[in-house]
């Protein structure tokens, strides 16, 4: 980087390019419309820069699963959990993962009371920490949607290249789409999606293009400052006046149609696509990506197998709701009362990307 | 820094363990200090960066900080610097004049003496530019691998005019009032960050850490209405203001544009997902000002070194009361809360 930073933010942050498609917005929305945005990177910018204070009242944002620490199970960090016990492992992790609540107890907890549990920007990064241990057993917890799982599959590629034994995965990387569909069957009212940008980058739009198709409704892949999604509100707010849903790139300083080859190709050597539970969903068909059998032994399950005992989440919680768009946080009595960011109940208080904590730090004395 | 206590509305059950939560300068750090520390201590609230003590004849401010930043040396300064001026200032803000500092050393076991001395050399030369006399200290040696490298504890005491003792609680301040800072924020914490070697990033970042007290001994000797000052360390901006807004009971407004921050801070934090107004500093400063004189403090902040870049962020109101507001870039408005969750451990 150099001295002047980074290029390109003021310029999407433009109060007068805001203003003019908040007036474009108003025109357009004659009636009442509902859309989900998708991603948590979508939740988290909507609710710093303050959009929902320029929309007009006919339009509402909904918050959907696209916060990866969010729909991760409470039995995948239990079994990290016990993992982490383990005299001989190391645990390493994203940050954000570490304060989310297992059944009894979480992985900041454990690191506390002495586990060796460390904090990653990659998979890479955990790998070396293996290459510099060779005598400790080195996990890393794969969380993520397409977005990550290409590093994780990059990670393993080259811990076979290298010979590295003593390095494993637990992983809990999903994929966006199946999701996506399981929220319209879960019956959520909606008008379109605000779909996400960096999933999309690798997936290509054509991803997404049988929500229009099967389901009759939009999508607009949207990048991550405040006038992308204002255009994003727009493009369908047009799409669904015209009654014409489709696959539109509002992103294009980004996304193509087919999306990143590269990536798409690692993931597809590594992994292949399994069903999986979400928190809130339950098990979705084709949704999760595990190792394929030629990797096995890179599959912390499958050489080091741990039992957890099934653990229902607290019953007062209602994060899975949120999730899937049928209830907002202020309707959980869990919400402020008992659940903070400080000591988080739900997952999607946990991550800064989660819909309840977006709700708590921006919003929370409406 | 002498943590201020805020009541927050929901007390969560204190955790069985200390985590690195505990230490992050938001919630969880209020709570320990007071479920742990205040009512065993008998300590008044609220607590604010130093203790005003009332005798006969003078009044005294006292304060204390532990340093355990890592990497020891950044750009911009070393922990030594650091342990001067960040107690310098927490005197300062306070309203006093800095006079005498003590400081105490754990040192690991295999420390290099040659760094040793550099530390204490720029402990010395920061106390000098800064007018005080470091007077008294301790030394103790710990086995390798008991503590990491070097950690410097220091107290420092003060005199203020009677007439200023209400600066550090704020209890002039009013609807109207106007905030400034007296630069860009976010410097400190990027600068450390990225000398951690553990980000494959170099940046051009330097921290702000300077000594404070000729600054604001200016502004307190020429205005009259400054109603408020608090060093925006550990917890950043943010966390000062909420601190703030409570306090006092007051509604605060923030203007997003008008805050300082540099270009490389500003990409950096977009990368990492920081939030620039959370971030640490360690030679900026907030102060509350009666709207008559804002201006004049203004100009004097701009004709020193460290107050170059000083700007009005914004102002006292009668709404929104505890709150903080944020009227953001693009035009939009909402709460600027305190941090919760860990921010960036061993920062100071």
């Amino acid at each position: 980087m150099n001295n002047r930073g980074l290029k390109y933010i003021d310029e999407y942050r433009d109060k007068d390019l805001v203003l003019n498609l908040i007036n474009h917005i108003k025109k357009s929305a004659t009636h009442n419309y509902v859309f989900m945005e998708v991603c948590g990177g979508h939740t988290s910018a909507i609710h710093r820069f303050g959009i929902p204070s320029l929309l007009p009242g006919n339009i509402r944002l909904i918050s959907g699963p696209g916060c990866p620490v969010c729909v991760t199970g409470t039995d995948f960090i239990d079994k990290a959990i016990i993992y982490s016990k383990k005299e001989e492992v190391i645990i390493t992790t994203f940050g954000d993962l570490i304060r989310v609540p297992g059944s009894a107890s979480s992985l900041e907890k454990e690191k506390a009371m002495g586990a060796d549990i460390r904090i990653v920007f990659s998979g890479l990064e955990a790998l070396d920490i293996a290459r510099m241990n060779p005598d400790r057993k080195v996990i890393f917890l794969g969380i993520g949607f397409e977005t990550t799982a290409p590093g994780t599959a990059v990670t393993i590629k080259l811990a076979r290249e290298k010979g590295i034994k003593n390095f494993w995965l637990l992983c809990a990387h999903k994929v966006m789409p199946p999701a996506m569909e399981a929220i319209i069957k879960a019956g959520t009212k909606l008008d379109g999606f605000i779909c996400p940008g960096h999933v999309a980058t690798i997936t290509g739009s054509v991803a997404f293009k049988f929500i229009p198709e099967k389901h009759n409704m939009g999508c607009v892949i949207t990048g991550f400052e405040p006038s992308d999604i204002l255009q994003a509100i727009l493009m369908l707010i047009r799409q669904v006046n015209r009654k014409a849903p489709d696959v539109e790139i509002q992103y294009t300083r980004a996304v193509t149609a087919s999306g990143n080859t590269i990536a798409q190709r690692n993931l597809s050597e590594i992994f292949e696509h399994c069903n999986t539970r979400w928190r809130g969903f339950g098990m979705i068909p084709s949704s999760g990506l595990k190792l394929q059998k030629e990797y096995e032994d890179f599959d912390a399950e499958k050489i080091m197998p741990v039992e957890i005992s099934y653990n229902e989440d607290n019953p007062l919680c209602i994060c899975g709701d949120i999730l899937r768009g049928l209830k907002t946080p202020p309707e959980c009595s869990l919400f402020k009362v008992a659940c903070s960011p400080e000591n988080p109940i739900g997952a999607c208080m946990v991550s800064n990307e989660g819909t309840c904590n977006s709700y708590y730090k921006y919003l929370h004395n409406e | 820094m002498r943590e201020h206590v805020i009541l927050i509305i929901n007390i969560s059950t204190m955790n069985e363990y200390v985590t690195l939560n505990h230490g992050s300068g938001g919630n969880q750090t209020h709570e320990l200090v007071k479920h742990v520390f205040v009512k065993r201590f008998g300590m008044i609230e609220p607590l604010t960066d130093s203790a005003i003590l009332k005798e006969p004849g003078f009044t005294l401010a006292i304060t204390t900080d532990s340093y355990v930043v890592d990497p020891l040396f950044f750009p911009g300064g070393n922990i030594g610097k650091l342990a001067v001026c960040g107690t310098v200032n927490d005197l300062a803000v306070s309203g006093a004049v800095p006079l005498y500092l003590s400081a105490s050393f754990i040192i690991e076991e295999g420390f290099r003496m040659s760094d040793l001395e550099i530390i204490a050399g720029s402990m010395a030369e920061e106390a000098s530019n800064a007018g005080v006399k470091i007077v008294a200290g301790d030394t103790k040696v710990v086995e390798k691998g008991k503590c990491d490298k070097l950690f410097i504890t220091t107290s420092g005491t003060g005199i203020l005019k009677p007439d200023l003792d209400h600066i550090s609680t704020g209890k002039r301040i009013k609807s109207g009032d106007k905030l400034i800072i007296n630069g860009p924020v976010g410097n400190h914490a990027i600068a450390v960050l990225g000398a951690r070697n553990r980000l494959d990033f170099s940046t051009s970042v330097i921290s702000d850490c300077a000594s404070l007290n000729y600054l604001i001994q200016t502004v307190l000797n020429e205005c009259k209405e400054i109603h408020f000052m608090r060093d925006l360390t550990r917890g950043g901006l943010a966390t000062v203001l909420n601190e703030l807004a409570q306090m006092i009971s007051s509604g605060i407004i923030i203007d997003e544009t008008s805050i300082p921050v540099d270009d490389p801070v500003k990409g950096l934090c977009e990368i990492l997902g920081f939030d620039p107004l959370y971030l640490a500093n360690e030679g900026k400063i907030l102060i509350v000002t009666g709207d008559e004189e804002h201006k004049k403090v203004l100009e004097i902040l701009h004709s020193h070194p460290s107050g170059k870049h000083s700007a009005v962020i914004g102002e006292i109101v009668p709404d929104h009361k505890d709150y903080v507001i944020l009227n953001t870039l693009i035009g939009g408005k909402r709460i600027l809360d305190i941090p919760s969750g860990m921010q960036l451990p061993r920062i100071c």
